[in-house]
């Protein structure tokens, strides 16, 4: 057995070695170790190097509180976590661990020339150079020069190189009370709960062990509760569990790790787990955090607080050191001591700062053979990677320090008494009250419909072996000296950097902390926020309490993102939404575009056809034959009720209570301002009843706001809408053609042109499938769509196909589709309007009805600015040379060469080849578009302008006879 | 004293013990002349600004807490002017040209760090989008170029190249001048440049109430410290405007969410520009400190209460992993939240209001850091003039009434 390791005792299996390297270093540890302990039982104490000044550090603490000690534990290049705290992480056999933020090596650190320069990197340094020099110009040498240098040297680990491949998982879980912590407040609390067989009971701890210090006893009590509990089918204990982070509406979110403190992890078992718990109750447990000492030198490695010490002596039966000084101002440190004179290390002296401490316990050190220095501290230390002596300062009455002897040591166990861990409690909202007597803020009220509760250290009751408490650094002898005191180990702040923005003017607490940024590590602060509070309160000569605090911040501890995401990756990120003929058109080879979440075919290329091409010839083919198109996607409402007409009325801008039975009516949607936000086609089923279509993007929009407006504006209206958006597939069959090719199929609806005209509606049964066929078009030319039950929809496509075929049309994409609907000045929403155009300036004016009383957006409409003259309005544009295919979103302006910072007339919405008129279109808004018909105008391109002619919308068929055909 | 090397240099060798307050701690006089409520940074910018250009010194900025302890302090500091309207793109570049120059002319470093700030196209859609936003953007003669997907991952290395994910990069717009700064600089720089003119900078002071005559005209401030009366009045808010205006009378088109952001733990540099992605809800820089710095959407609803909904984090997160799959396995530090303002049209308000002597400069939602030079500039002018400067002037309170809205989230629903 090592040299540093007791004799016997402890939670390590002593008979089962685990090798592990530091470093590229093998070690060989004992199941149960942490790798902060299993380096201490092979004498390794500096493990890390400091953010700021690169000075070598150990292990502070031995939990999660940890601020020095993060090391980057690799498995592979995926696998590879950054930032881990050495005092957390449970050793497995092959665990490959190194230290951060030092170059070449964690021995030799070149970054510890900082030191040298330590007086100017004072707190805030860096707000107050790095701006020139001025001759680079303004902010160029920050930009340039000065930014690159400190994001390189700052950073603590690195980030992987590769995708993560582990999985995460997700639970919701609910229960009568969440207990957090289960040391021994915590299980007494889950025991009591859960003897009521109908209390749930979730009880977690971080740690892999529940028993939190008892752990350090090794009571058989802890075995006799741990047995009971788990025995109870009403309760469940989740291990290496935190609770992270208490949000809205008393949601608990927990993190579980699985397999991190596995050799080789089964790659079915999830890395980690997320656990969101709704509790009747949340009963916090979560025991009390030591505080350093702050007092000059106080960083070095071998310096320990002395509840670790003990901790890693009893629990881990480790030896941290041959010659140990214990400096405290808290009884509880002389347990440490005892402890460590237990496990046979040498003990020079107990320096305590109080000039009476607890007079058994001082009787006991004596006995013990401990000499007992009262009044006293640590005003400096020596050694370089580890603490070698300590300089003993004795206080005088009147507050002096005198610097007296230097005591030979390698190990500082310090303690400046505790402090309770609210952070869960005060993450709750809950109102914190300070205790002067304890010097804690401790939890006070609840907030309102709150309910939790706080059991043991952490409400702030400490018994009679855990009194005694520091606030702040300790005195000194010489504040001018350059032995640095630290509060914030990991952040490199010394108790100077309070008292400096203190001096500046930064005197709120969360300036203090901003400014020099101490409790912004990694750690949170949870070892320095008090200190750091002392300090200021000293240096405002301010209270504590009346300096106030700052937040505690989800989460307790880092909390990996990969929990947060779960299984929503890659594929299930998010949803996909195919159509009932999503098979049919990948098997014709379709190209797809993402629409939302659905996926829609965007054209059809034959083999070795160019997308234009395959474009221009769906396009061709609706012109001069017939096309089929699957309009599935868009979104569909069934509307029934009384008033369901009525609904209409006020939703749309259109009018509906005289849209006959059998009729279809296109219908514009605006918002309250007035503006266009949805389009789509509302067909009359009954006098109670209405299919209405809306656009693919918009449907779930619609759906909402409809829903909003029956609710909670008119909730006396008798209408009811339910989202029929996948209960149909939809085909569109367009073309001179499209009545040839679908009337054989279609049964119990006359076909001819007169009794099935144009936006008219019918049931009826298409190759034997119930349908809902509309008259209608989006191309310009006559056509019909055709809804069946979904679940019928991939039997009805290839009939249609076929039809299709045979009669020498073709399938068209989404981008024909636009082409199509472009030609005949039909507009997209969302892409000729942006949230910005009225009916009329897109040319809708014409379907408000005119004689209603009220519809949403009429208000909107007539405000002055929306009936001003020079608004923008939509047109069509014919690029002069009848060769340029302008670029959508391209600018126009009435001067080819507009003036850097000039306004523009509007800018072009669409634009594509037109194969039916042989030469580019585009639509376009133009400020008083429609007074500009016939003008020239410009398109600035960065390679010089290009000349365009204002022109109707309407480029196809502008008298609409073929869709009447 | 002036902060440059040689006062750092000179301070660090003597114990640094000469350096002074950076702003006072007065307390409130009597009366003055401009009372600013609110000392976020467009407040503080606006008593900066009317002290420096307008010559109006006899100044106060209340704040209810510490100075930026608002949104100022708690924004992920994406900084960049390619916005999509005149209007807006002549506000946000007025503020990009000032952060240029910021950090001499307030000799305080305020990290202004133009790092490019790149915005993802993921579908034809976005891509149109986008480059309308390029096309407006060069007319008005502000930087936005178009990279091809090719030239995104090119730019910004660790983002996922996979063709075969649920959102594929298709392309991005890029803003090279666009980036970050330090928001508690700027709160500090303002106030230490405000208090240098004489400017009173007044914390822990909460206004409960604006006083005005008989003629209905402002005249002072009911404080916790106190009454304070005021020539004029700035309300500068932010998430708590409509609360103040109340105190008028006046009711805003404003409504207040809480906007999350959060932290991971420092690691060396891997993201060497600011990145959003509108389509897939997530933006993310990585901050001179290491933290890769994330924001995410508002919550659904409404509420003053800073602690926002997990599944707010949780969709970011998802999709920054989504983005970035080398980030899972990292961690988060910090999660917070801010109350936000937002107007019917997502473009602020800056300028007069019904009241007489009562002015107003707010709605800058999820994005107004990026023109705090900007906003507190024109609205010093506007305060001073008692007249919308010429930027601010499409601004107003009145568009909601005639209705010439700003209205960039309706074109693109871009947040920040
Ligand atoms: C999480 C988050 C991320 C963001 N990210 C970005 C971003 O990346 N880029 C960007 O450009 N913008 C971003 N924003 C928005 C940006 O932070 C704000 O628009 C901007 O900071 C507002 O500045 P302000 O000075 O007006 O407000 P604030 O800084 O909020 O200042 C208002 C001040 O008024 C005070 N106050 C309120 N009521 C009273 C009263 N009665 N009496 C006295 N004082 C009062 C408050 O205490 C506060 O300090 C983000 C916001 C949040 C919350």
């Amino acid at each position: 057995m090592s040299r540093f390791r007791t004799g016997a005792g402890g939670r390590i299996d002593r008979a089962r070695g685990i090798n592990f390297t530091f470093d590229g270093r093998l070690y060989t540890g004992l199941q149960g170790d942490t790798l902060a302990s299993a380096l201490l039982a092979n004498g390794v104490h500096l493990v890390g190097r400091s953010f700021k000044y690169h000075r070598p550090r150990g292990i502070l603490a031995s939990g999660a509180e940890e601020p020095n000690a993060l090391v980057t534990v690799m498995r592979d290049a995926g696998r590879t976590t950054p930032n881990l705290r050495a005092t957390q992480v449970e050793i497995y056999e092959g665990l490959a661990a190194k230290s951060q933020n030092r170059w070449p090596s964690l021995e030799f650190d070149l970054g510890a020339v900082n030191a040298l320069a330590s007086p100017l990197l004072a707190s805030g340094f860096y707000y107050k150079t790095f701006m020139g020099p001025r001759f680079l110009g303004s902010n160029k040498a920050w930009a340039k020069l000065y930014e690159p240098l400190i994001r390189r040297a700052a950073g603590l680990g690195r980030a992987p190189e590769a995708p993560d491949p582990d999985r995460y998982a997700r639970r919701y879980a609910h229960c009568e009370v969440l207990v957090v912590g289960a040391g021994e407040a915590g299980l007494r609390a889950a025991l009591d709960a859960s003897a009521d067989p109908h209390c749930r009971v979730i009880l977690c701890d971080e740690q892999a062990e529940m028993g939190g210090w008892q752990l350090n006893a090794g009571s058989d009590d802890l075995v006799e509760m741990l047995e009971t509990l788990g025995a109870r089918p009403n309760v469940r204990l989740l291990a290496r569990t935190q609770a992270f982070g208490v949000y809205a509406q008393g949601a608990v979110a927990l993190a579980q790790r699985l397999t991190d403190h596995l050799a080789a992890p089964s790659p079915e078992t999830p890395r980690e787990r997320l656990w969101q718990v709704r509790a009747g109750e949340i009963v916090l447990a979560t025991g009390a955090i030591e505080r350093p000492l702050v007092f000059p030198g106080n960083d070095r490695p071998g310096v320990m607080l002395a509840g670790a010490v003990e901790t890693f002596a009893n629990r881990y039966g480790i030896r941290p050191g041959e010659r140990a000084v214990v400096a405290t101002t808290c009884n509880s440190a002389y347990g440490a001591a005892f402890a460590l004179k237990q496990a046979g290390v040498d003990l020079a002296a107990i320096i305590d700062l109080r000039d009476k401490p607890d007079p058994a316990l001082a009787a006991n050190a004596l006995k013990a053979g401990i000499p007992v220095h009262t009044a006293s501290v640590i005003v400096g230390t020596e050694g370089h990677k580890r603490v070698r002596s300590v300089r003993l300062g004795k206080v005088e009455p009147c507050g002096i320090v005198k610097s007296t002897d230097s005591i030979a040591c390698d190990l500082v166990a310090m303690s400046g008494g505790w402090v309770p861990s609210v952070h869960l409690f005060s993450q709750s909202r809950g109102k914190l009250a300070w205790n002067g007597e304890t010097g804690v803020y401790s939890p006070g009220k609840d907030a309102p419909g709150q309910k939790t509760r706080s059991v043991g250290l952490c409400s702030g009751e400490f018994p009679a072996d855990m009194r005694g408490f520091h606030n702040g650094a300790l005195p000194t002898p010489d504040e001018k000296g350059a032995a640095k005191a630290f509060v914030d180990f990991q952040n490199d702040v010394t108790a100077r950097d309070i008292r400096l923005a203190a001096r500046e003017g930064f005197h709120s607490v969360e300036h203090v902390k901003r400014y020099t940024t101490t409790g912004m590590a990694t750690d949170q602060g949870k070892t320095s926020n008090m200190n750091a509070l002392g300090i200021l309160s000293g240096a405002l000569e301010k209270p504590v309490p009346d300096i106030g605090l700052t937040t505690f911040r989800q989460p307790y501890t880092p909390v990996t993102f990969g929990i947060f995401a779960g299984a929503n990756r890659a594929g299930l990120f998010d949803p996909v939404r195919k159509t009932p003929a999503h098979a049919g058109a990948d098997a014709l080879g379709g190209v797809f575009e993402d629409v939302g979440l659905w996926k829609r075919a965007h054209h059809f290329p034959r083999k070795g056809e160019t997308m234009h091409a395959a474009v221009n010839r769906e396009c061709r083919a609706v012109r001069e034959a017939v096309g089929l198109f699957d309009a599935s996607t868009l979104g569909k409402i069934e509307l029934v009720g009384p008033d369901a007409a009525e609904f209409l009325d006020r939703v749309y801008v259109n009018s509906f209570a005289k849209l006959g039975i059998g009729r279809c009516r296109y219908a514009v949607l605006t918002n309250e301002a007035g503006y266009v936000i949805d389009d789509g086609v509302v067909a009359r089923l009954a006098q109670d009843r209405f299919h209405i279509t809306t656009t693919t993007g918009g449907a779930g929009r619609v759906f909402a706001m409809f829903e909003d407006y029956l609710q909670a504006e008119w909730p006396e209206l008798r209408a009811w809408q339910t989202s029929i958006t996948e209960q149909f597939a939809t085909f569109a069959i367009q073309g001179p053609k499209a009545r040839e090719v679908l009337a054989p199929l279609v049964e119990g609806i006359a076909m001819e042109n007169e009794a099935f005209p144009h936006m008219a509606m019918r049931e009826g049964r298409v190759a034997g499938i119930p349908a809902r066929v509309f008259r209608m078009s989006f191309t310009g030319e006559a056509g019909y769509e055709v809804n069946v039950p979904a679940g019928e929809g991939a039997r009805l496509w290839p009939v249609l196909l076929d039809a299709v075929d045979k009669a020498g049309g073709a399938v068209y994409g989404t981008e024909a589709m636009h082409v199509l609907r472009a030609e005949k000045g039909y507009i997209i929403v969302g892409q000729e309007t942006d949230g910005t155009m009225t009916p009329d300036d897109v040319g809708l004016g014409w379907a408000i009805g005119k004689g209603k009383r009220d519809f949403v957006g009429k208000r909107g409409m007539m405000r002055t600015d929306l009936i001003a003259p020079g608004r923008k309005q939509l047109v069509g544009l014919e690029t002069l040379d009848d060769k340029t295919v302008l670029e959508e979103g391209a600018q126009i302006t009435d001067t080819p060469t507009p003036a850097p910072g000039s306004a523009a007339l509007g800018h072009v919405t669409s634009s594509y080849w037109s194969e039916a008129l042989h030469r580019p279109i585009a639509l376009a808004v133009v400020a008083g578009g429609r007074g500009r018909m016939g003008e020239t105008l410009h398109v600035p391109m960065p390679g010089g302008a290009i000349p365009v002619r204002v022109v109707s919308p309407v480029f196809h068929d502008p008298e609409g006879a073929r869709l009447h055909a | 004293m002036k902060f440059s090397l040689i006062s750092l240099l000179k301070e660090g060798l003597t114990g640094n013990r000469g350096w002074p307050r950076q702003w006072r701690d007065p307390a409130p006089k009597a009366a003055y002349d401009v009372v600013i409520v609110g000392g976020g940074g467009h407040g503080l910018a606006t008593a900066y600004y009317l002290a420096k250009e307008h010559g109006i010194r006899n100044v106060a900025v209340l704040e209810k807490g510490w100075l930026g302890g608002g949104n100022t302090g708690r924004n992920t500091t994406v900084v960049r002017s390619n916005y999509l309207w005149e209007e807006s793109e002549r506000l946000y570049e007025h503020a990009m040209k000032l952060w240029e120059t910021l950090s001499d002319d307030l000799n305080y470093n305020v990290m202004y760090s133009p790092r490019g700030v790149l915005m993802l196209a993921h579908s034809i859609h976005d891509v149109q989008v986008g480059k309308r936003h390029v096309h407006a953007n060069r007319l008005a003669g502000i930087d936005n170029e178009w990279l091809s997907r090719e030239e995104v991952l090119d730019f910004c290395p660790i983002l996922n190249p996979a063709t075969d994910i649920r959102y594929p990069i298709a392309g991005g717009a890029l803003q090279r001048r666009g980036g970050t700064a330090r928001h508690d600089a700027v709160a500090w720089g303002y106030a230490r440049g405000a208090d240098r003119f004489g400017v009173d900078i007044i914390q822990n002071c909460e206004v409960k109430g604006i006083i005005r005559d008989a003629s209905g005209k402002v005249i002072g401030v009911e404080t916790t410290r106190g009454y304070i009366g005021a020539g004029k009045v700035g309300v500068v808010a932010a998430g708590h405007t409509s609360v103040v205006m109340g105190m008028a009378g006046v009711r805003m088109p404003l409504e207040s969410y809480p906007l999350q952001a959060l932290v991971s733990e420092p690691i060396k540099p891997i993201m060497p520009c600011v990145l959003m992605s509108n389509a897939i809800h997530a933006y993310m820089s990585q901050s001179d400190k290491g933290e890769l710095v994330i924001g995410a959407g508002t919550d659904q609803y409404v509420s003053y209460s800073q602690t926002g909904g997990l599944q707010i984090a949780q969709a970011t997160i998802e999709a920054i992993c989504e983005l970035f799959p080398m980030t899972r396995r990292l961690r988060m530090l910090r999660n917070w939240g801010g109350i936000v303002d937002v107007t019917p049209d997502r473009s602020p308000i800056i300028g007069k209001t019904p009241v007489e002597g009562l002015y107003v400069n707010c709605g800058w939602g999820t994005g107004g850091f990026k023109a705090t030079p900007g906003s507190g500039h024109v609205f010093a002018a506007t305060i001073a003039k008692g007249e919308p400067h010429p930027i601010a002037a499409p601004f107003t309170l009145e568009r909601f009434t005639t209705g010439r809205l700003i209205d960039e989230a309706a074109a693109a629903a871009v947040a920040h």
